[in-house]
């Protein structure tokens, strides 16, 4: 139960992880307001389910944070690009403070209440005792259908043809009279509706506040470093794992102290290092992601499937 | 003259007596700057101001320096509030150790983290570099709420820094008046200051500017730039180590949020807003982040949109900070061109302050209908006063953002256009003075 709920958060991520690898593999630029996008989106789609209903922001939500997506690239990301990487990261650092900033204006700095539609909200199955949420479910198909069709897109269809192109070989594929600043905008805009859909899906399982953007945020980085910087493949990999290792870790009480215990130590007030012995790996849970990049940078820097260092 | 000029035409060497004059001033400022502004209120500002200088000039000595860009820098001054504060103390509870050492204590302390952290961060330049400097902050952050033994979980930890009996060692002073905190963080801002630039000199600070201009060729030559890194960053980790020392001692409390990653975040902003081009440029950096901080967010609850952005938009087209904005008119001054822009500056400025009244009007209103609606719709923005529920306010702020930004933005073209002359004219000077030397 705890595999099927660390999978479908896991493909959150992923989600998440998929439109920034792109964004960067392509334009070399860090999207640092990427989890801002999220964000967006789940506010987007909880305003157009208050004035219609839910599957109107699943469609609307992800295009109208593309729209501010593509805006952004379009005026301000692309008149940085001659100064280099660090303003073009600036930039965006830059947005996603005042993205946080605007959604405290409008919608304040409470959570909203942005539920799970009725038809969503029963449970699908039950194993033993638990049960797993129709909504679970929901969400892990929506990512898949999604990641389907990127794939698709990528590999199958003109347009992913020249995104490939300009992938590797900006200058020929616009003497081959493609438009690569448009291609560019194209793809950072589909990368923030990603991020949006994400928002959309994750927003109402989560909860939908200004803090939101920041705290996942820093975790959809560690599983680009994991995974290895611009690899997609990677991404997905570290997603899965970060997923599924923070899920279990909720649920589990063990700590160095047990452990110790049964080899016949046991941990008192006066043992050395007691606080570290005794945590809990439950409470360890919101740094596991980060214990994960530190050992994946000494053990292997390039990241699991990276394959350039540097 | 020919043999002098020939060899390094271009290069710029500031004379002795510029520099003397420079650190004099300096020193003078942090000397006399506390009898011209004597209030309480002031003096709270002015130690803050200092605190925060050493801070992004420590900041700056990656990112200005090195080309590192972090989003942890707040990691090492937060650690080491921490193990200053519990170093205050021991010294309360009977330790020799004298009360102006303690900066110092955190400085080792930013160090010695310094030396762990940063030997897995800088395994990685530019953008990894960055995005791991961000998951290093959240892990020392949620680590922090961890371990309430040492943290104080989410009350903190406090210290009396009067609490040390043996005055003789503390030079007579109690350290117990704000005046006399003061003048420790100006002495320790000094030496900071000096110790930097003197950084700036040495053949690890030359290196860092290579492999921040180009990491490769450094490496050709025969260095390790990862070494660089480590070495810089440690460097950096020290100072800001003795801030947060500092910072203990001034606010005789440490908490978790000296931590948290929007310390690290305003760190990088300000220092940017500052100049990381010039050696200054973070005092300025500084000075404007402890006046948002403390005189903006008192004004006006929406000071951080305000502050992104300014952010934003210095990012596009100012990318060197106040400080470049103001040498670039200096330099203006000295080529005897600046005559000519005060017309479009004129312009630019009043357009400029009605966008922004216009603006800043439709925030406020939205603000006090979003936000604070039970205390009535009244409001004013800079003196004027409004009603967010009225149609008549908002019809005024949105014709005057729109005319502002309409004038503004007509001044802006014609003052490139007299900017790019002038350049130009700059250029010829600079080519004909060359040719006179040769």
């Amino acid at each position: 139960m705890s595999l099927l709920n660390g999978v479908s958060y896991g493909l959150l991520l992923f989600m998440l992880s998929a439109g920034l690898t792109l964004i960067f593999s392509m334009m070399g630029v860090l999207n640092f307001a990427h989890a801002s996008f999220y964000m967006l989106g789940a506010y987007f789609a909880y305003q157009l389910s208050i004035w219609s209903n839910f599957w109107v922001g699943l469609f609307l939500a992800p295009v109208l944070v593309a729209v501010v997506g593509g805006l952004f690239e379009r005026h301000l990301l692309r008149k940085t690009h001659k100064y280099g990487h660090v303003p073009e990261l600036l930039v965006t650092f830059g947005l996603s403070f005042v993205i946080f900033e605007l959604v405290q204006l409008i919608w304040g700095r409470t959570p909203v209440d942005y539920r799970v539609p009725a038809e969503l909200s029963g449970s699908l199955f039950r194993v033993f005792d638990a049960t797993f949420p129709t909504y679970r479910a929901f969400m892990m198909i929506v990512a898949v259908v999604m990641l389907a069709a990127l794939f698709l897109v990528i590999k199958k269809t003109r347009i992913g043809l020249v995104i490939q192109a300009a992938l590797t070989h900006p200058e020929t594929t616009e003497a081959l009279g493609h438009n690569v600043p448009r291609v560019f905008a194209l793809v950072f805009a589909g990368g923030c509706a990603l991020a949006g859909l994400a928002g959309v899906i994750g927003g109402n399982l989560f909860t939908t506040e200004p803090g939101m953007a920041q705290a996942i945020g820093a975790i959809i980085f560690v599983v680009i470093v994991v995974g290895g910087m611009g690899s997609l493949a990677g991404a997905l990999v570290a997603s899965l794992l970060i997923g599924v290792m923070q899920t279990f870790a909720v649920g589990l009480d063990w700590s160095l102290a047990g452990a110790l215990s049964r080899l016949g130590v046991e941990v008192t007030e006066h043992t050395p290092g007691a606080s570290v012995l005794r945590l809990k790996l439950s409470q360890a849970a919101p740094i596991l992601p980060f214990l994960l990049l530190v050992l994946v940078l000494i053990v292997r820097p390039k990241g699991l499937m990276g394959t350039r260092d540097e | 003259m020919n043999d002098r000029g020939a060899l390094r035409p271009l290069h710029f060497r500031p004379r002795n007596g510029v520099r003397i004059v420079v650190w004099t001033g300096f020193a003078a400022i942090l000397l006399f700057s506390p009898i011209l502004f004597s209030s309480s209120f002031a003096l709270t500002l002015l130690c803050l101001a200092g605190i925060s200088a050493i801070a992004c000039m420590s900041y700056n000595m990656l990112l200005g320096q090195a080309g590192m860009l972090s989003f942890g820098h707040a990691v090492y001054t937060g650690l080491g509030s921490f193990v200053a504060i519990h170093a205050m103390n021991r010294i309360a509870d009977g330790w020799l150790l004298p009360l102006w050492l303690i900066p110092l204590v955190g400085g080792l302390a930013g160090l010695a983290f310094g030396a762990l952290l940063g030997y897995v961060t800088t395994r990685k330049a530019g953008t990894p570099f960055a995005m791991i400097t961000l998951g290093i902050g959240e892990l020392v952050f949620a680590s922090a709420l961890m371990f309430p033994a040492f943290f104080g979980g989410e009350a903190g930890i406090n210290a009396n820094r009067t609490a040390g009996r043996d005055l003789w060692m503390n030079l007579g002073l109690s350290f117990g008046p704000q005046i006399q905190v003061y003048y420790l963080i100006a002495v320790y801002l000094l030496i900071c200051t000096v110790a930097m630039y003197a950084f700036t000199h040495t053949p690890l600070g030359r290196m860092a500017n290579a492999v921040r201009d180009n990491a490769e060729r450094a490496e050709f030559i025969g260095y390790d730039t990862r070494m660089v890194r480590y070495l810089v960053l440690m460097a950096s980790a020290f100072f800001a180590g003795v801030s947060g020392g500092l910072l203990a001692v001034n606010m005789e409390a440490a908490t978790a949020d000296l931590l948290h990653a929007t310390r690290s975040g305003s760190y990088l902003l300000f220092t940017f807003l500052g100049g990381v081009g010039f050696f200054f440029g973070p005092i300025i950096g500084a000075i404007l982040l402890v006046f948002s901080l403390v005189v903006l967010s008192e004004l006006t609850k929406a000071w951080q949109l305000y502050v992104g952005i300014v952010f934003l938009i210095m990012v596009v087209y100012a990318p060197g900070g106040f400080s470049a904005l103001f040498m670039l008119n200096v330099r203006r001054v000295g080529y005897g061109e600046w005559r000519k822009l005060r017309a479009p500056y004129a312009g630019m400025f009043v357009f400029g302050l009605l966008a922004l009244w216009g603006f800043a009007a439709i925030v406020e209103m939205v603000y006090k209908l979003k936000l604070a609606a039970a205390f009535g719709t009244g409001l004013s923005v800079i003196g004027v006063p409004l009603d967010a529920a009225g149609v008549g306010s908002w019809m005024l702020a949105i014709a005057a953002l729109l005319a502002g930004g309409v004038g503004f933005e007509w001044w802006r073209r014609r003052f490139i256009r007299v900017w790019e002359a002038g350049e130009e004219r700059i250029a010829e000077a600079i080519k004909k003075a060359e040719a006179a030397i040769v």
